[in-house]
């Protein structure tokens, strides 16, 4: 019997490598830690009535962003790792198996984990705000969205102490990632991790869709949206095309891998390439799925930070619309070098760089507003700033990438490693850093410290050049990518170092990143006002941090950047006592938590081929279901009572 | 009183707006299941011919089958359109009568096509047989699993419609159920010309 329980212990609990004894201990510390401050402050009650049950779209997307900094920090130790091993040749500090499974978990987390999450926390904050509206369409599926994305991330996280990593690549190419070359439960964690958090992926773009088209401020018309909501909307249309597609694709790896099915194996007819198509279908959409509201954020920090509308509204709003389309016509870029004939990499290759022509539309914009304006360097300007150079760099080397012939020389080159780490940490990281920063006295009623950010700014920014540029170097020096040793000959050693010198440095500007937050918790200045940038959307018309009903009276609108227009009319936005009325919310409800976390048992079953736990964590679901679905108390209103002494407190009540 | 009358108001004017939400929302979910089926069609179409030796369609469907399971879902898509009209007549007992003769003939569906299944895996065309049976299964089985959750659904709002009869709410519900009765219709069609009956050319 002990025997039997030390055998499957040993299987089922990764062991043998001190990293992961490290995890362990520190995992079980933490979980104590959590555990006994809870107790001692007695804020269980706290934690599950205000956050864990939550509606409010505020709260989720504050939710969204602590985890999604948490996976940041997971994957850039992931990175840092990687950076060490490869700093000089011939280390040995990790095997290979470890060197593939730490690429691949730092990948999957990075894109899946990390900038889907950050994006849904901004898309929360801002865009029913900017619309003047009271909330999302679906609030209860919002919170779900949410919940799932979370037992998605920690289903995907535990592989790493329980059962094994996935070590496949982040896009788990077969027939690698069929049972016949991954034997072990880590691909099945790949693909259940993933596949619940697609599920409130996709759920999360309905519903902003439907917010978007649906639940504006009276008078506002999609002309007049701000861009950042236009970007959410184009963002989000292609996420209802997209993940699907990425859904499907997962299910029929698993089928292959749980019931001996035949879609992408060598044998018995299998299609192996169909799969690589497949995943492309959906991953090159992702990329402009995380990097259109990135362009967001900026267009509306240029204007502000100049004191001037966008230039070129309507383009803007077209070469975004643009963009999500022509992101369905690239995909076999990624594999231009499989043999398909020439005329079709000639084709993709011209919608690939096609595509070049409406994202320069948006940087010319973006430099026109600036031209002859009064601009602020204030935190968010600075990483707008940072990201114009690295994005044109990596759209330059973007377009190089996408001649197809050319393409046998630099494909799965660290020249490909250099690009697409430019344009996702230059666009889509520092875009959302620049929203958060942007936004973040909205969420939180104080500004982030400015010494303390101005040093991470410069420790990312340069650190990401001295990681990133010598990489293409080495891409022509014929390095390529997934490799985890060298030997002295290849003459790779010096590039090398430099470039794991630079991951240090924004290691360390993510660091002073945590410090400015935590410091400025403490010390950090109060926003009073409620618009501390001088903006120019609604969520700038109301107090910081925005009372739970957002709006005490429905805005009605009259224009583009109605805020500014206010302004210039001298208008200041008050609540007048006569026109309160009681506000109907959504009530809060634990079944978004409870019904995500029977997935999580249901996933972690199908992970290990466990039919009882399927069963349990199933019928969880189903039950959740129900239960909501026969729940009569959806709604409750806010009394006109209450608003009054909200808004007093504020003063914002005539 | 002028309070509590614009408080009624503003009440039903809400709920209107969300009626209105909710049918947008179950397109656009749709539109995403399209996609999904799409998907799935897609590769059945590359794996059509690929039996790698085993039994083709040809051999393996059986007519008698898939035209009565036609015959079964298309005909519970009328009894699910005769539902909805005697929910706009706003005559529960009826409505719900229908209902349940939409799920038996749901459930009939489902039943012929697990022997269907049985027979084909007890003549040793399993899933792993080949390629073509990989596909097969699982285009014609996630259709199986969307109408088995629509039944476990139309359930559950039956169950409402007796205790709580017709109101704004359940209306909303057995709207929504009978666009996706019908949605799962279209998708069997093409499911019935493309897998079934270019199988057997
Ligand atoms: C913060 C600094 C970062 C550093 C130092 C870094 C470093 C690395 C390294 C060393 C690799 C492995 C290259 C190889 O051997 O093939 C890699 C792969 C990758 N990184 Fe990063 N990375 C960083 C941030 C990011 C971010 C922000 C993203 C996405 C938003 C990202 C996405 C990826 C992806 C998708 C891969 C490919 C994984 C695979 O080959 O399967 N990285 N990164
Ligand atoms: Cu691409």
């Amino acid at each position: 019997m002990i025997d039997k329980i030390k055998d499957f212990a040993s299987h089922f609990f990764v062991t043998g490598d001190p990293l992961i004894y490290g995890a362990d201990v520190s995992i079980g510390l933490s979980m104590v830690a959590i555990f006994f401050v809870l107790t001692y402050f007695k804020k269980w009650g706290w934690l599950w009535r205000e956050w864990l049950t939550t509606v409010d779209h505020k709260k989720i997307g504050i939710m969204y962003i602590i985890a999604s900094l948490l996976m940041l920090f997971r994957g850039g130790v992931d990175a840092l790792l990687m950076r060490a091993q490869l700093a000089l040749p011939n280390v040995h500090f990790l095997q290979s198996e470890h060197y593939n499974e730490i690429f691949t978990t730092h990948g999957t987390i990075m894109i899946l984990f990390m900038a889907m999450p950050m994006m849904f926390g901004l898309f929360n904050i801002a865009v029913p705000l900017q619309i003047g509206a009271r909330d999302v369409a679906y609030p209860f599926l919002n919170a779900f969205s949410f919940w799932m994305f979370f037992v998605g991330a920690m289903l995907f996280n535990l592989s790493f102490v329980i059962g094994g990593s996935p070590d496949a690549g982040w896009l788990a190419y077969p027939p690698l990632s069929e049972l016949s070359g991954s034997p072990g439960v880590g691909e099945n964690f790949y693909i259940w991790g993933i596949q619940l958090s697609g599920v409130g992926s996709l759920a999360s773009g309905i519903n902003f869709v439907v917010t978007i088209l649906k639940m504006r401020a009276k008078g506002m018309k999609m002309m007049q949206m701000p861009l950042f909501t236009w970007s959410v909307f184009a963002s989000c249309v292609t996420i209802i095309i997209a993940f699907p597609v990425l859904t499907v694709t997962l299910a029929l790896l698993f089928i292959d891998r749980f019931a001996g099915g035949h879609f992408f194996t060598m044998l018995h007819g299998g299609n192996p390439m169909m799969y690589v198509n497949l995943i492309w279908m959906w991953g090159h959409p992702e990329v402009y799925i995380v990097v259109l509201p990135a362009f967001g954020v900026f267009s509306e920090v240029v204007s502000v930070f100049s004191k001037k509308r966008i230039f070129g509204y309507k383009s803007m709003v077209f070469s975004l619309m643009i963009i999500s389309i022509l992101s369905y016509f690239t995909w076999v870029h990624h594999f231009f070098t499989m043999g398909a004939s020439a005329n079709v990499n000639a084709f993709f290759a011209i919608t690939t760089m096609a595509i070049a022509i409406p994202t320069g539309v948006k940087v010319f914009n973006w430099l026109f507003t600036m031209f002859r304006g009064r601009i602020r360097i204030e935190q968010p300007m600075l990483w707008t700033l940072g990201f114009i150079p690295t994005f044109l760099i990596g759209g330059a080397t973007g377009v190089m990438l996408a001649v197809a012939p050319a393409d046998y020389q630099y494909h799965n080159s660290y020249f490909l490693i250099a690009h697409f780490h430019q344009v996702l940490i230059g666009g889509v990281v520092f875009g959302y850093l620049a929203g958060i920063y942007y936004w973040w006295p909205k969420m939180f009623g104080f500004k982030l410290n400015v010494k303390l950010g101005l040093w991470a700014f410069w420790l990312w920014n340069i650190g990401f050049y001295v990681c990133f540029m010598p990489q293409y170097a080495l891409g022509f020096m014929g390095m390529t990518r997934r490799v985890y040793t060298y030997g002295w000959d290849m003459g790779w050693g010096p590039l090398n170092l430099i470039s794991s010198i630079g991951a240090v440095l924004m290691g360390i500007g993510f660091i002073f990143q945590v410090w400015q937050i935590l410091y400025s918790i403490k010390y950090g200045e109060r926003d009073t006002t409620g618009d501390p940038w001088d903006g120019h959307t609604l969520e700038w018309t109301i107090p910081s941090p925005a009372p739970e009903y957002n709006f005490a009276i429905e805005p009605i609108v009259k224009g583009q950047d109605d805020f500014w227009r206010m302004k210039k009319e001298g208008i200041v936005p008050m609540t007048k006592e006569s026109e309160i009325k009681p506000i109907h919310m959504p009530r809060n409800s634990g079944i978004p938590f409870i019904m995500s976390w029977f997935w999580f048992i249901a996933g972690f079953g199908f992970t290990f081929g466990w039919t009882w736990m399927i069963v349990v964590g199933l019928l969880g679901v189903a039950g959740s279901m129900l239960a909501r679905s026969f729940t009569k108390k959806l709604d409750y209103y806010i009394p006109v009572e209450e608003i009054k002494e909200t808004e007093a407190k504020f003063g914002r009540l005539v | 009183m002028s309070q509590a009358i614009s408080h009624t108001n503003d009440h039903h004017e809400e709920h209107e707006h969300h009626e209105d939400l909710s049918v947008l929302g179950f397109w656009l979910f749709l539109v995403s299941d399209v996609i999904l089926f799409g998907t799935i069609f897609a590769t059945f179409m590359v794996l059509r011919s690929h039996f790698d030796g085993g039994p083709t369609g040809k051999e393996l469907f059986e007519a008698p089958g898939y035209i009565t399971e036609t015959f079964l879902l298309l005909t519970s898509s009328f009894t699910s359109g005769l539902a909805t009209l005697a929910l706009n007549k706003g005559k529960v007992n009826q409505l719900i009568g229908w209902l349940v003769v939409t799920a038996l003939l749901g459930l009939g569906f489902i039943g012929f096509e697990v022997s269907e299944f049985a027979n084909m895996v007890s003549e040793g065309a399993t899933i792993s047989r080949s390629a073509f049976l990989t596909a097969f299964f699982t285009l014609v089985g996630t259709h199986g699993l969307h109408v088995s959750v629509g039944l476990c659904w139309m359930t559950a709002i039956m169950i409402q419609l007796k205790r709580n009869g017709i109101n704004a709410l359940t209306t909303r519900k057995v709207t929504l159920v009978s666009l996706y009765w019908h949605f799962l219709d279209v998708v069997w069609i093409f499911l019935l010309t493309i897998v079934y009956l270019m199988g057997v050319m």
